[in-house]
């Protein structure tokens, strides 16, 4: 057991800004993430409930997306793939997450995504020599103004 | 839907109606489908044993989800979810499927939380709130905190 020691190839992805990626927030995705969840809140799942609400149309829950951004905008695996080509140890696990939410995202919107590395540091934890990775992801809204902020840590060991 | 939850409703201490849940192999399945995360650490048994975890545990962004779910469904559609927060402090390992649709006998997971402080800010009424993911043994997995922001009767 001992700390992992991040290489300079690693250090100096800190402060990074990965490729920003806009998506539009489609009615399936919000019904299939509420499904997978087992939320059966009827404003994310019945349209014509959503339409008579304040909002009008199907709301996605707070975190939808969530980490990953949808595989069809962020490849996450890429992502981890590259840090591990500068050095990252292959195992990953997710560690936690931070979200501020501002206003609610709902199908038909569409989000611009930028991921940004805060930081990555080497630890060692029970899982042995483990390299911890921040980053945060700004979700802002095409229409305008912040949807969310998500802050997200995981870890490779 | 629960029914609406007002902040002069709330005390410290008073708890978010929990939120039963069970992981099944079939949910990480389709959780993957949705969130677009196809870790083989999921579902994959040798994977999982070579990365030192036993078997397929359940996602953490999974457990993350239920806990907003365990909060949106206390607040109700008056209020709304300001920030969440979560660390993933043990590993959750799914149910088998005893057919298509029911899974085997196993563990139930609880989301659990209680309000913590209460206060005004600006125009917006809040909670504070302590929240967790406590697995079959009671110990809990996932633990976090959350503020909602809640409709007053005053208002």
């Amino acid at each position: 057991m001992a700390v992992f020691v991040v290489p300079e190839s690693l250090k100096k992805m800190v402060g990074q800004t990965e490729e920003p990626i806009v998506f539009k927030v489609e009615e399936g995705a919000i019904q299939r993430y509420a499904r997978a969840v087992g939320d059966a809140n009827p404003l994310y799942n019945d349209v014509e409930y959503a339409a008579q609400s304040k909002w009008g149309r199907l709301l996605a829950p707070p975190a939808f997306p969530g980490w990953p951004v949808k595989s069809d905008g962020f490849d996450m695996i890429k992502f981890i793939e590259k840090l591990i080509k500068a050095g990252a140890p292959m195992g990953l696990l997710d560690g936690g997450v931070d979200y501020e939410f501002f206003s609610p995202v709902a199908a038909d919107d569409t989000l611009l995504a930028v991921t940004k590395i805060e930081s990555i540091e080497g630890r060692e934890t029970k899982l042995g020599p483990t390299m911890i990775t921040t980053v945060e992801t700004t979700f802002t809204k095409e229409s305008g103004g912040r949807a969310f902020v998500m802050r997200n840590m995981f870890l490779n060991f | 839907m629960a029914e609406q939850t007002y902040y002069e409703d709330v005390e410290v201490g008073s708890e978010i109606t929990p939120l039963k849940k069970v992981a099944t192999t079939r949910m990480l399945v389709q959780w993957a489908g949705a969130s677009g995360d196809f870790n083989p650490l999921h579902y994959e048994e040798d994977f999982a044993k070579n990365l030192g975890v036993g078997h397929p545990i359940v996602h953490g962004a999974l457990k993350r989800a239920w806990l907003v779910n365990l909060m949106t469904d206390w607040i109700g559609e008056e209020g709304r979810l300001k920030k969440l927060s979560c660390r993933y402090r043990g590993m959750d390992y799914p149910r088998k499927m005893k057919n298509f649709d029911e899974p085997q006998d196993g563990e139930t997971w609880w989301c659990k939380g209680k309000v913590i402080r209460k206060y005004i800010e600006g125009d917006e009424f809040l909670a504070e709130c302590e929240i967790w993911v406590e697995n079959g043994k009671g110990d809990k997995t996932t633990q976090g905190s959350a503020l909602a922001v809640l409709p007053s009767k005053s208002k």
